[in-house]
């Protein structure tokens, strides 16, 4: 099976191994008439399997080695990135990044995580595990947008944060709580889009704005469906069961009030085609910019604050059986 | 060739066989210590071992009486979740949640109360381990914002008790979202200069610690307490060796910089009230024409209990 493909995508997989026995052949019209038509096969059988993605496979296109992470979009949709490192209290982190750039014409602060793409990039950026130092660059890089009045755009994609010895001794939950204090008060309009994986504290650490944008592929957990699995059937290979539980797809968070928005991704997931990906990515986040910097930033801090309030709602998520 | 030939005896099995003639539960085991202790001697002694100074874990109602001058108000007794996901694993989260609330009589893993400590009105919420090990989903993330709401309009200290695993698996991302809730009110408490103070027993873990148990004026643990964001277990499995003894306990959080005192239980009321004292709740205003004054009552922090 080539490396691109999932497990799901199996029957793709098939039609490609038959497209490249067909280009060994020599050329021909009836080889390229072939070959067309399977290609078309291809985009038609993927679209069948995309329509109805079950969460377990959402998990894996959410986690797909191609899928466009921060630099894929930084280099499509923004312009003269200019990243800005370290906390100054301990190290710069490789797994968040933070920086400058214009969108639009407009100037930004960009934050995100990277997982990287090859082996070399993902040992350097720890996979998108973030330490203590990511969540507080991530901070000190935010603040300097408030300073200067910019608008925030967060890129949320990573497994989780560090679980390991010296996350937990420079205070990796200190840095997530602070941040989620501090995010809600920082004057400065932010748009969160979770563009992979949301991990749970590890995502949510960066992720609090005025909007929370998901792409359709992405998912956001409190827990990973493996670790969910293992803790509750006591059984790692129950993540399929997990994913289907914990309700962590995209159209589940929307109806749960955890997001705002999704954001629709091409035919087959973003990672088949990062360009078209960018390109309605582009368009929800200018459209969310344009509306949250619209509004005075009093406004705008009571709108975060009454947003984030209301998750978890009277009558539908918990009821109170004094007054039922 | 020895002479005596060597036979193990087998070991004597516990006399389980024999019925004790002692009724059950009037005498305890202290974990640490195996010192035997009087049921009664324990309760006196705020379930600490009088030998070794272990902490038992207490559950949110003891813990209330152990911080408040006598009778206190409940606020949201009756906040129930739906089980918004449906959720089920091995067994429906319906059912878990209902073996819960018929264990501990709560309705879900925290209660909050309005009460005085030594004198001085306060917002408590005490976290109840033995409720689904005190995880918080939906309705411990909206009772902590409402106590943290209230608390700025009465212009009242909040003191939170974790004794958590962390988020609710069984409520999804709602539970995740809680932590940012909780933190969004908290950032209110603070700019509105009201005190809140975190006291942190065994266990603090995961997405409690990651919000609002590690953002207090003051973080105060128990001694010996687990307190950490990823499990023990999984940071041996990510980084595949053994850790080292003592690793997230309160002891190693305060010697690295994260909890600013440890304090054992018998003491905790003392400081706790010392600490509202020094804090205060004067609105800004008045706070700042009291500038420059001396404050009435001086924090005394005072050395933890002798573990001997």
């Amino acid at each position: 099976m080539p490396a691109e493909t999932l497990e799901f995508e199996e029957p793709i997989a098939v039609l490609l191994k038959e497209i490249d026995a067909l280009t060994l052949l020599p050329r021909t019209d009836a080889r390229d008439r072939e070959i067309e038509s399977l290609r078309r096969r291809i985009e038609s059988v993927r679209e069948e399997l995309y329509r109805s993605l079950t969460p377990w496979q959402r998990v894996l296109v959410s986690r797909h080695p191609n899928r466009p992470g921060l630099h894929d979009y930084l280099d499509r949709l923004f312009r003269g990135f200019a990243e800005v490192h370290g906390d100054r209290r301990f190290a710069d982190d490789h797994a968040i990044m933070a920086g400058f750039a214009e969108y639009r014409g407009q100037p930004v602060v960009v934050v995100g995580h990277v997982k990287g793409s090859d082996t070399k990039e993902k040992i350097f950026r720890n996979f998108g595990y973030a330490r203590p130092e990511g969540y507080r660059k991530a901070l000190r890089v935010m603040r300097i947008a408030e300073k200067f009045r910019r608008p925030i755009v967060v890129f949320v994609d990573t497994p989780a944060a560090y679980p390991g010895i010296e996350s937990e001794e420079r205070g990796v939950a200190e840095a997530i709580a602070v941040n989620l204090r501090e995010m809600m008060l920082i004057d400065a309009p932010i748009v969160v889009i979770v563009s992979g994986e949301g991990g749970s504290g590890g995502a949510l650490g960066i992720a609090v704005g005025d909007r929370v944008l998901m792409q359709e592929f992405a998912i956001y957990s409190v827990i990973p469906p493996e670790g969910c699995a293992a803790i509750l059937w006591r059984d790692a290979s129950k993540k399929v069961e997990a994913a289907d539980a914990l309700k962590l797809t995209a159209p589940d968070l929307l109806q749960a009030g955890a997001i705002d928005e999704i954001v629709r991704e091409p035919i087959g997931g973003a990672h088949t085609n990062a360009d078209a990906a960018a390109r309605l990515l582009d368009e929800a986040l200018a459209r969310a910019l344009t509306e949250i910097s619209a509004v005075d930033s009093e406004v705008r801090l009571e709108k975060r604050y009454a947003k984030f309030r209301a998750m978890g709602r009277v009558g539908i998520d918990f009821v109170d059986e004094s007054t039922a | 060739m020895p002479w005596f030939k060597k036979t193990r005896k087998p070991m004597a099995a516990p006399a389980g066989e024999k019925a004790s003639r002692v009724p059950e539960g009037l005498w305890v085991k202290c974990p640490d210590c195996a010192q035997i202790i009087y049921n009664k001697d324990l309760t006196t002694n705020l379930n600490v071992c009088p030998k070794c100074a272990h902490h038992f874990r207490i559950n949110a109602t003891e813990r209330l009486r152990m911080l408040l001058d006598g009778e206190w108000v409940e606020h949201d007794k009756d906040l129930v979740s739906t089980d918004p996901l449906k959720f089920t694993d091995t067994k429906p989260y319906k059912a878990r949640l209902k073996a819960s609330i018929e264990s501990t009589g709560l309705k879900d893993a925290i209660i909050v109360a309005s009460g005085a400590i030594d004198g001085q009105p306060a917002i408590v919420a005490s976290m109840e381990y033995g409720f689904i090990g005190g995880s918080m989903g939906v309705v411990v993330g909206e009772k902590i914002t409402r106590a943290i709401e209230r608390a700025i309009d009465l212009r009242q200290p909040v003191i939170i008790v974790s004794c958590s695993g962390g988020a609710r698996m069984m409520e999804g991302a709602l539970s995740l979202m809680q932590m940012a809730k909780i933190c969004g009110a908290l950032a209110r408490l603070d700019r509105a200069r009201l005190p809140y103070i975190s006291i942190l027993t065994d266990p603090t873990t995961g997405g409690v610690t990651a919000s609002f148990a590690m953002l207090g004026d003051l973080n105060i643990a128990e001694p010996k307490a687990l307190i950490g964001f990823a499990g023990p277990r999984v940071i041996e499995q990510t980084i595949r060796q053994t850790l080292p003894e003592g690793f997230q306990r309160s002891e190693f959080l305060m010697e690295k910089g994260m909890v600013d005192l440890v304090v054992d239980r018998r003491e905790m009321k003392a400081i706790v009230a010392n600490a509202l004292r020094f804090m205060g709740t004067a609105r800004p205003a008045a706070a700042a024409a009291m500038a420059g004054v001396e404050p009435a009552v001086p924090i005394v922090v005072t050395e933890p209990a002798s573990q001997a």
